[in-house]
């Protein structure tokens, strides 16, 4: 595979000295990101609203405090909506309902708080207490505020517990202080059971650092793999034919083009998001994987255009149309996950889709979070770039 | 010579209704120059990237130096240096990168590709412009670039496929030469052309095709005595006797027709530049005066109309 190594070498060498590259996969992502970043910065603009449930098992002070006064309180200008059950069970059918694609409005919501029994008892006690909080599988980060109301909730309680404490001991007597005393024994506060919703949202900053990185990575890739139709538009791919190595060859170098660039781009984008914009991508190995994946994934779908193309024109027009649907379908403009409804599955058949998830799944700082949407990633290489491949090999001639 | 280093036979390429190359078959050996000439469309393209492994072929045979052609046979593509008729170099690469780059492609490295190169820079007399992107050349400048790939790595055998469209003079002739010097260096080359000049200067042997067919091949004097075409010589004359000096030259061997008037006599012989002498010697003795000669020897123009009943360039 020496050839394809030459290849690269020689297409990259063309590649910085044109620099259209360079301005497509580092400046143009890099401009835009610091726009959305200083100026719009719109996801805070998304209407957000919420629908939760909450079941009571216990009926304490503590827990009608957070069901009427925490939940309660926020209620008013309808954004979000609190409805009481009665069991874990019916809280449970509402959470897990499928947010079908093309489907009616069903009632579901997006978090229940379960609050078990003694958890009052539990507060006033010595005993551990918790709460849990079961995501939906709709809005992500109407989940996402659940937790963070319920995490707000423990603070405060923490709070009461230790000012009733402090009470105690400058002498203080009464009620609050009785409370505070024995409060002041339980080693573990209220604890929240993060029932995976935490780990699937972006900050704004890194949502659009990330989306523009893997919609620009769809551009970018395309200079290595229009390589083959750039070779007969400047009549070198005869010359490539007739030199003595196989047509695999050609085809590796292209992609290994490809990659490069797709890699020195996303790499760029990482750092500078990182260091300019305070985007947080995540834990690195994982980033790291997410990004080869979807380079390979880009690949093989700009392979696909680039193999049955007529000419680098009609490519370009292709792959342009292809990477802005794509990236548009696949939310990397907008969080379509977020907006709930049809795109909300929709995007899954875009690898952007898969790609923002699985940074959005990395933000929970597990590693092994990652996998799905790497894997998913994976297919989309395997398969697009296997008929890529055959379709460029047939493609090969004068 | 044992074996030819090109022997190709019975080659025949069909396009949808199109029977491009048709029969085709030819050989050349080392040190020899091959020339097709034919018209645009009339398949020396084709034929050429079936013989070099571009095209796969839908009948015949081709082997060089023994090694049978395929599009997939490296051993045998490696044995050939090919020039394609479009110029094939990167114009945001140099010259010196451009011809690294295709060393490299043929296996070649090191201290040996970086003297090499010098060496081919020479031979296209662009040693003092390496240093400078092909973009930046002029269309005779990428011309010889664009042979210079081609000779490269040696081969065995050198295709040319119409090399000289569109360059000056000047470029025009440094190529000639330069596929001299390789031809008279021992490599075989194959050269087309709807040139009839550059056949007639460069090949050793022409094939004269049309439609995809080759109509006849041999050398020039082969061509020419095969369609029954003679030199033409015209005597201006200016004193009077000849009727008697006709008579005289119809006699010799050489003389298939003479005729006179108007104060010329015209001759058909079969090798004018041989006999002129004789025939002036007797047109002497018959005490006519001569005041001009003119020699007319027909040339691959009048064979391939003879052929085709066509103009080699419309
Ligand atoms: N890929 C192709 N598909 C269809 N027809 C072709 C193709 N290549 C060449 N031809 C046709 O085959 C004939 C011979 O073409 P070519 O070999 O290029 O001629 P030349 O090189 O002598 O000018 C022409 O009529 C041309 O139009
Ligand atoms: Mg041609």
């Amino acid at each position: 595979m020496n050839a394809a190594w030459t290849i690269a070498v020689k297409d990259l060498k063309q590649r910085v000295r044109d620099r259209s590259a360079l301005i497509v996969g580092i400046v143009a992502p890099l401009a835009l990101a610091a726009i959305f970043s200083f100026v719009f910065n719109p996801i805070d603009d998304f209407e957000f609203s919420a629908q939760y449930v909450v079941v009571d098992q216990d009926g304490g002070p503590a827990a009608r405090l957070f069901v009427d006064q925490v939940l309660g309180g926020m209620t008013g200008d309808g954004t979000i909506e609190v409805e009481e059950l009665a069991t874990v069970e019916e809280a449970r059918t509402l959470v897990d309902v499928e947010v079908k694609p093309f489907a009616e409005e069903v009632e579901s919501a997006d978090a229940a708080f379960i609050i078990p029994p003694g958890f009052s008892a539990g507060v006033a006690s010595s005993d551990p207490v918790s709460m849990e909080v079961m995501a939906g599988r709709g809005d992500q980060t109407a989940a996402g505020v659940a937790v963070a109301i319920a995490e707000q909730f423990a603070s405060q309680l923490q709070t009461a517990r230790v000012s009733t404490a402090t009470a105690e001991f400058y002498g203080l007597t009464g009620d609050r202080a009785e409370i505070g005393l024995r409060a002041l024994a339980v080693p573990n506060l209220a604890a929240v059971t993060d029932a995976e919703a935490t780990s699937k949202i972006l900050t704004g900053t890194t949502f659009y650092a990330a989306g523009l990185a893997i919609f620009f990575l769809f551009f970018t890739v395309q200079f290595g793999v229009n390589g083959l139709l750039e070779e007969r538009h400047a009549g070198t791919l005869p010359r490539l034919l007739a030199a003595p190595l196989p047509k695999l060859a050609i085809i590796v170098g292209k992609g290994i083009t490809a990659a490069v660039l797709g890699l020195v781009s996303m790499a760029v984008l990482v750092i500078a998001t990182t260091l300019m914009f305070g985007a947080e991508w995540g834990n690195p190995l994982g980033v790291a994987l997410l990004i080869l994946a979807g380079i390979f994934a880009a690949i093989g779908i700009m392979g696909i255009v680039g193999a049955f193309a007529k000419t680098a024109e009609q490519a370009a027009v292709f792959s342009s149309i292809i990477a802005v649907v794509l990236g548009f379908l696949g939310g990397t403009f907008f969080p379509v996950g977020q907006a709930g409804g049809i795109l909300a599955k929709l995007r899954f058949i875009t690898p952007h889709a898969w790609f923002m998830q699985g940074l959005g799944d990395l933000q929970g700082g597990n590693v092994a979070d990652v996998v799905p949407a790497v894997l998913a990633l994976v297919l989309f290489g395997v398969v697009c770039g296997t008929l890529a491949a055959l379709g460029v090999r047939r493609g090969m001639t004068v | 010579m044992a074996q030819p280093t090109l022997d190709c036979r019975g080659l025949r390429k069909v396009f949808g209704d199109l029977v491009a190359v048709d029969d085709v078959g030819f050989h050349i050996d080392a040190g020899e120059t091959y020339g097709l000439l034919g018209p645009n469309g009339a398949g020396k393209t084709t034929s050429i990237s079936m013989i070099s492994g571009l095209l796969k072929r839908d009948g015949g045979s081709i082997t060089v130096d023994g090694e049978e052609m395929t599009t997939i046979n490296l051993a045998a593509k490696a044995l050939i240096g090919l020039v394609p008729q479009d110029i094939a170099v990167y114009p945001d690469l140099t010259a010196r990168e451009n011809l690294v780059f295709f060393g490299k492609l043929y296996g070649m490295s090191g201290k040996a590709l970086q003297s090499r190169v010098d060496e081919v820079l020479e031979i296209i007399g662009l040693a003092d412009r390496a240093g400078d992107r092909s973009d930046d050349f002029s269309g005779g400048m990428k011309r010889r670039l664009n042979i210079g790939i081609g000779l490269l790595h040696k081969p065995n055998l050198l295709i040319l496929d119409e090399p000289t469209v569109g360059v000056d003079p000047q470029s025009r002739n440094a190529i000639l030469e330069s596929v001299e010097q390789l031809s008279s260096a021992g490599m075989a080359v194959l050269y087309t052309t709807h040139y009839m000049e550059e056949a007639e200067r460069l090949c050793d042997r022409v094939g004269i095709i049309d439609h995809g067919v080759i109509k006849a091949e041999g050398t020039r004097r082969e061509l020419v005595q095969m369609v029954g075409e003679h030199d033409r010589i015209r005597l201006e004359t200016t004193s009077g006797g000849l009727q008697s000096a006709v008579a005289a030259l119809s006699e010799l061997p050489s003389v298939v027709e003479a005729g006179a008037g108007d104060g010329l006599i015209e001759l058909l012989v079969t090798e004018a530049g041989e006999h002129l002498t004789k025939i002036l010697s007797i047109v002497t003795e018959a005490g006519v005066a001569v005041a001009g000669v003119d020699i007319d020897e027909p040339n691959l123009e009048s064979v391939f109309l003879h052929l085709t009943g066509r103009a080699l360039r419309d």
